[in-house]
């Protein structure tokens, strides 16, 4: 049974059968009800926030560079052969640019970032709950979601766009370097190129579907890390479903980003 | 400043506990638990491992949700944790874990200062940071002041996590076995600085406890806890006199 009306987290997780898949999705929707709440209490833990966000967005930025600027080069190199037949090489940058920046971009960098912070978030959470650690939050007059979880998924929720931002940055210079391969090209004329056929309606919807991957990744980890059983093992439960669970969340939210900007073009 | 809220009078006694049940599924941990904590005084929990010890104590401060019974903190309802009612009064009541359960993400410092943040916002930094090290001098620890919990022994961080306790400077002290893994020079110096704490604070505690050698140095009264009930309650001279043979074996 799932007591809806209370906010206190512990009674549904204290509840027998809690591995129905019900009562997961029950609690999981309390859970980002107490999120919200608590988000707009006044006393927000800006410190830990800041800590928070360079630990997301700065020490994740070395993996998306990486990452971002092979997802380019590879997306150009593969497409040129095709262009070529069709003899629309000149449309190469703005192919990439425009497959970056509506999907490979949000989708790929929001995967990679369930994987490294979403198990990361998972894992830290769900031995703080093993250790008693949670408990000792509350017990110092200070609440928990506000101080652990709140401050998590917002900058999980504000530095993954950051992320995605680069890694398309990146993803174009990625590009660029694949174009040079054969026959060289500057750089301004490959980026006026590329940019010519980017539209606002190509970023925007991209941009507000990668707010939502960054609050899901931080809001399953947190919630994962927070319903971890007892003993050291949940903890690589907690870490490993978050990741599961983040991952198959993205997809299933892109799927529906895009139907809702295929209907407003 | 922070200790009594005026209403209580040195009679009123600082927790009344009546009809306290609470189970885990099929699992009755407290059946039906009844007593009271007078002003100033240490009460010491006995009772087998997993007789319920802890879980009254998290009761008591709302980290567990009692079935049903009636709990009350200086004349204050939380058997239903009603959030303003429990957040005031936590930080007059101070928990130390059985486990410790330092943050381990945290030096030394950043855990005493933790409780503060959000309970003494009034402190200048000096004022803090004076606290901290009174902490630590208290349990003897003032060197470690900046090391990680992970660089501390297991005693250590007993300590540290006593000193984190003792820096609210509160007026009702909940210690679950705070000597256990202690040598006996040490389990011996903390019963002291529970002694020595009630005197210069005033402090009401609940101490849970296997040690019987501490457990003769603090106790004013003594509960013993089986089977989810209080199997004897009274004081340390009755319970070393007790013919019965259950009690004698804690004893031994
Ligand atoms: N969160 C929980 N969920 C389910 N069962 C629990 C929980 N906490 C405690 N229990 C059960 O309650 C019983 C009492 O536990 P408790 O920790 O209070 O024992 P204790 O008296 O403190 O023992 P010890 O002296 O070993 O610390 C145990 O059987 C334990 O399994
Ligand atoms: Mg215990």
């Amino acid at each position: 049974m799932v007591r809806t009306k209370k906010n206190n987290l512990k009674q549904v997780s204290d509840d027998e059968n809690k591995d129905s898949i019900f009562i997961d999705i029950a609690n999981g929707f309390i859970f980002i009800k107490l999120i919200f709440k608590e988000t707009f209490s006044l006393d927000f833990e800006f410190k830990e926030f800041l800590y928070q966000c360079y630990q997301i967005g700065y020490k994740t930025l070395p993996l998306i560079a990486v990452t971002g600027s092979i997802m380019g080069l590879v997306l150009t190199i593969q497409s040129r052969p095709v262009l070529a037949e069709f003899g629309a090489v000149t449309m190469l940058p703005g192919m990439v640019a425009v497959s970056l920046i509506r999907e490979m971009g949000p989708v790929i960098t929001a995967l990679i970032c369930a994987g490294k912070i979403g198990s990361g978030i998972g894992a830290e959470i769900g031995s703080m709950k093993v250790t008693e650690q949670i408990d000792a939050i509350e017990v110092s007059s200070t609440n928990p979601i506000r101080y652990l979880v709140v401050t998590r998924v917002l900058a999980a929720a504000t530095m993954i766009p950051i992320l995605v931002l680069y890694a398309d940055a990146l993803g174009i210079l990625g590009s660029w370097a694949g174009a040079n391969i054969k026959g060289e090209v500057s750089l301004i004329l490959f980026l006026s190129q590329a940019f010519s056929h980017v539209e606002f309606i190509d970023f925007f919807p991209a941009f507000v579907k990668t707010i939502f991957f960054g609050f899901l990744i931080g809001a399953v980890g947190c919630y994962k890390g927070y319903h971890a059983g007892n003993g050291t093992a949940s903890v690589g439960v907690a870490a490993h479903s978050s990741v599961v669970l983040a991952s198959l969340l993205i997809i299933v939210v892109d799927v529906i980003a895009v139907q809702i900007t295929d209907m407003m073009l | 400043m922070n200790t009594l809220p005026d209403s209580v009078d040195a009679q009123n006694p600082v927790i009344e506990i009546s009809h306290l049940k609470k189970s885990f599924g099929h699992l009755e941990v407290l059946k039906d638990i009844s007593f009271n904590l007078l002003p100033g005084e240490n009460l010491v929990v006995l009772g087998k491992s997993g007789s319920g010890k802890s879980v009254l104590i998290k009761c008591i401060v709302g980290l567990l949700k009692a079935d049903s019974g009636i709990i009350k903190v200086f004349g204050q309802d939380i058997s239903d944790p009603d959030n303003k009612v429990l957040v005031q009064l936590r930080e007059k009541i101070g928990f130390l874990f059985q486990s410790g359960a330092l943050f381990d993400s945290m030096t030394v410092r950043q855990n005493l200062e933790f409780p503060l943040r959000k309970t003494k916002k009034d402190l200048t930094e000096k004022e803090k940071e004076n606290k901290i090290h009174e902490a630590l001098e208290n349990v003897g620890l003032p060197d470690v002041i900046d090391k990680m919990p992970s660089e501390l022994s297991g005693g250590m961080r007993k300590r540290i996590s006593l000193a984190r306790t003792l820096v609210m400077s509160p007026g009702i002290m909940l210690y679950d076995e705070p000597t256990t893994g202690l040598d006996p020079v040490t389990s011996e110096e903390i019963s002291e600085l529970i002694n020595g704490v009630r005197k210069k604070y005033n402090t009401s505690s609940i101490i849970i406890t296997h040690d019987i050698k501490c457990a003769m140095i603090i106790a004013d009264r003594m509960i013993m806890l089986q089977e989810g009930n209080i199997y004897k309650e009274g004081n340390p001279e009755l319970f070393k006199n007790s013919d019965d043979e259950f009690i004698q074996s804690f004893f031994k």
